[in-house]
């Protein structure tokens, strides 16, 4: 009777230790690092380099929430997935965090089982036609070819614009951004619609980027950022104030390079709040005190990051526009930390 | 010795111990499942369910077969008609795919055996090449090799003068449109085909008995071709066709063909149809000579010495014995190829897993359900093909006498 007692036992633990859902966060402590959902290389967003080190400012915001769980950024595993691929990979447990330039729509919110923890990139779509097309407007597109990828909104909105302007056109979806930009580069399309930024970033991969050009036209609002899985609001929690120290850093005008002279006695209550020398905000947050403090040494407040990434200064060449902070014309706006 | 011990050492209980074990553990298992499904999904605050089936889809789907069929309409469709488009452009793509594949497979395998070297040869390096190169890298190249072969969408090559021409959008036909009649004129059709068969079989039954030859395929040819335009004619052409309509003045978008006329196959489809069908084809060459080579070659020499030419024989004498050795194997690759056409989805061909399972399942989140009826699909499609060949594998299997 022996071996059929084990049996027994184990069936009886297994069902016993699977019908509780152990929080993320726990989860995450106990296996030493973040599995992080991105993208299968988009410029500025989540790309790997040819070491195989992935950037962007999606991989920052998991690069933060490494800091504050371990204080250490790099404790971060990356699963890189297509559009079509990632609210399963989330809701399944495989990835611990969705930070793959993701728009948070109502139907995603209330639908899918998602929360959205924030936005680190305000985007809208827009579209990219050849110059030799001779079209100024999007309004002039009537009966185009569009390239764009499966699963995303953009399918979506170009859909409602051609539909609330009138025009016909014909829809080629790709799975994976790579093959769009191989497809409309052989001129399979006339159109190449998606974010404004992923066409920024794309458009470094084509033969010729100057022989195209991004029309004016915004026609849906983007906002991307991080998902998580509903009903786990600590974890939820730790991604949102851990995106929210980013934007609030910019703010106070802490940076990876000051941030060490705070420690110092001439810091203001807001500052020693933030560097966790102040109150128990970790603790709330189930976190060290110090989080916020190894946030912004070892990845950088949302600025540093937005330069680094996609800011004038990359290859992607994109202004701050309304990713500014609220305090110089933007909408960026983050709770304060108190 | 005690009574329990010894029921431990007898081996028809123990067996039935074990099966009842064997029994408990699966159904736990599957409750298990279930249960932590079901507690996962409300954790997420999901629920199961196909109530989604009936909203409206709010996505452009690529014209082919199945939106046609389905007269797929932005904001009017449903999640329900997404999915048919889906099944019927993944069935297009496999059936047609199974049809190339069986003539290619069934020619390569016969050119691989013959004496001539440069047939032989090119045979060889055909399967060799294409059987050991990744279906998926194949489907890029010939998509890209596709697309970069055609002239751009401001050009085309005319096949027939405003009927048929080519480029980079796609193959440009005449599409027919159904006037009243055309029932009569389908129901015609299929009854000519009937009398074809009917032919065929008699013409065999009397050549059994007889001797005699008679040209059925030709005449049961002529009877479709010859009769169905006879009705089309009576019938007062019951089929409209429209045209495809090639611009090449104006505005640059607006030159080249014209959506809404005439009727379009996309280079997605046709890259996704070639590369599914010589990669399965490459395969079933080798099932083929391995079939021909089962034969002995005592038939071949007993066939030559009745008479009969090397076409003839191979046809009449060695194909139907290597049959019984090429159906089984063959059958498995049919439902490869089926279940390879869902690799479509990275080429943007829009079969069931590229817009159901991908763009409608981003959009409803129902994983369960909406993985669920796929995989219904796939199961239904190849068992009613694995079925189907067993069908044909009883008929030309060996009947002893």
């Amino acid at each position: 009777m022996k071996k059929l007692s084990l049996i027994v036992a184990g069936v009886a633990a297994l069902t016993a230790a699977s019908a509780v859902q152990a929080g993320t966060l726990e989860d995450v402590r106990a296996k030493g690092f973040i599995q992080c959902g991105v993208s299968q290389g988009l410029p500025g967003f989540s790309n790997p380099d040819d070491e195989g080190n992935w950037t962007g400012i999606d991989v920052d915001l998991c690069r933060a929430v490494a800091a504050a769980v371990f204080g250490d950024a790099s404790a971060v595993k990356y699963t890189p997935l297509s559009a079509k691929q990632r609210f399963t990979a989330l809701s399944s447990g495989e990835i611990d965090i969705l930070s793959r330039n993701t728009t948070w729509t109502m139907t995603r919110d209330t639908q899918l089982g998602l929360n959205f923890a924030g936005v680190n990139y305000y985007d809208g779509q827009g579209m990219m036609v050849p110059t030799a097309l001779g079209v100024n407007a999007a309004t002039e597109l009537d009966g185009a070819n569009i390239c764009t990828n499966t699963g995303t909104t953009t399918e979506l909105n170009i859909t409602d614009f051609f539909r609330a302007n009138g025009m016909s056109f014909n829809l080629v979806a790709f799975e994976k951004a790579d093959e769009v930009v191989a497809a409309y580069d052989a001129g399979r399309c006339d159109v190449y619609t998606t974010d404004r930024s992923g066409l920024a970033a794309q458009r470094t991969k084509l033969t010729n980027p100057d022989d195209h050009k991004v029309l004016p036209e915004i026609i849906s609002k983007e906002p991307l950022g991080p998902v998580v899985r509903q009903g786990d609001d600590q974890w939820f929690n730790v991604v949102r104030w851990s995106l929210n120290a980013m934007i609030n850093a910019e703010e106070m005008g802490i940076t990876s390079d000051n941030i060490n002279k705070l420690t110092y006695n001439d810091k203001t209550p807001a500052e020693a709040r933030f560097i966790g020398t102040e109150g128990k905000f970790g603790q709330e947050l189930g976190l060290a005190d110090d989080w916020a403090y190894q946030i912004i040494s070892q990845v950088g407040n949302y600025a540093e990051s937005y330069d680094r990434n996609v800011g004038p200064n990359t290859p992607l060449k994109l202004d701050r526009g309304v990713n500014a902070l609220w305090s110089q014309g933007g909408i960026l706006y983050a709770a304060p930390i108190r | 010795m005690s009574r329990s011990s010894s029921l431990i050492y007898d081996r028809h209980i123990r067996s039935i111990v074990f099966q009842v074990l064997l029994v408990l553990g699966l159904i736990l298992g599957a409750w298990w499942l279930g249960n932590n499904t079901v507690i996962n999904l409300a954790d997420q605050g999901k629920t199961l369910g196909f109530n989604f089936l009936s909203q409206t889809s709010g996505f452009q789907i690529s014209s082919t077969l199945g939106t046609w069929v389905m007269e797929y309409n932005v904001g009017a469709s449903t999640y329900l008609d997404v999915y048919f488009i889906g099944i019927i452009n993944t069935f297009l793509v496999a059936i047609l795919g199974i049809i190339a594949a069986t003539f290619l497979g069934f020619t390569m395998g016969i050119m691989r055996l013959s004496q001539n070297l440069v047939i032989k040869g090119f045979a060889t390096v055909y399967v060799e090449v294409l059987r050991n190169v990744p279906l998926l890298l194949q489907l890029f190249f010939w998509y890209f090799a596709v697309l970069r072969s055609l002239p751009n969408r401001r050009g085309q090559i005319e096949i027939y003068e405003g009927a048929a021409g080519i480029n980079i959008t796609g193959l440009y036909l005449p599409a027919p449109i159904a006037q009243s009649g055309a029932g009569v004129l389908g129901l015609a059709f299929i009854l000519f085909v009937g009398i074809a068969i009917w032919l065929g079989r008699w013409a065999k039954k009397r050549q059994y008995e007889t001797g005699q030859i008679f040209p059925a395929f030709w005449v049961g040819l002529g009877l479709i071709v010859f009769g169905t335009t006879l009705v089309y004619l009576v019938m007062g052409q019951p089929i409209d066709w429209s045209f495809p309509v090639f611009k090449d003045t104006g505005p640059a978008l607006r030159r080249g063909f014209q959506i809404g006329d005439g009727m379009v196959i996309v280079p997605e489809f046709i890259a996704v149809w070639l590369a599914l069908s010589l990669y399965t084809a490459a395969f079933i060459a080798e099932i083929v000579r391995a079939g021909i080579l089962a034969i002995a070659k005592g038939q071949t020499e007993a066939s030559y010495s009745l008479g009969l030419r090397p076409g003839i024989t191979l046809r009449l004498v060695i194909i139907p014995q290597a049959l019984r050795v090429i159906i089984p194997p063959l059958t498995s690759q049919y439902l490869n190829l089926t279940k390879n056409s869902s690799l479509a989805v990275a080429i943007a061909y829009p079969e069931l897993v590229s817009i159901f399972a991908g763009t409608a399942l981003n959009q409803v989140g129902k994983e369960i359900e909406m993985i669920s009826m796929m995989m219904a699909v796939y199961l239904t499609f190849s068992l009613l093909t694995a079925a189907f060949m067993n069908w044909f594998n009883a008929r030309v299997k060996l009947v002893e006498r």
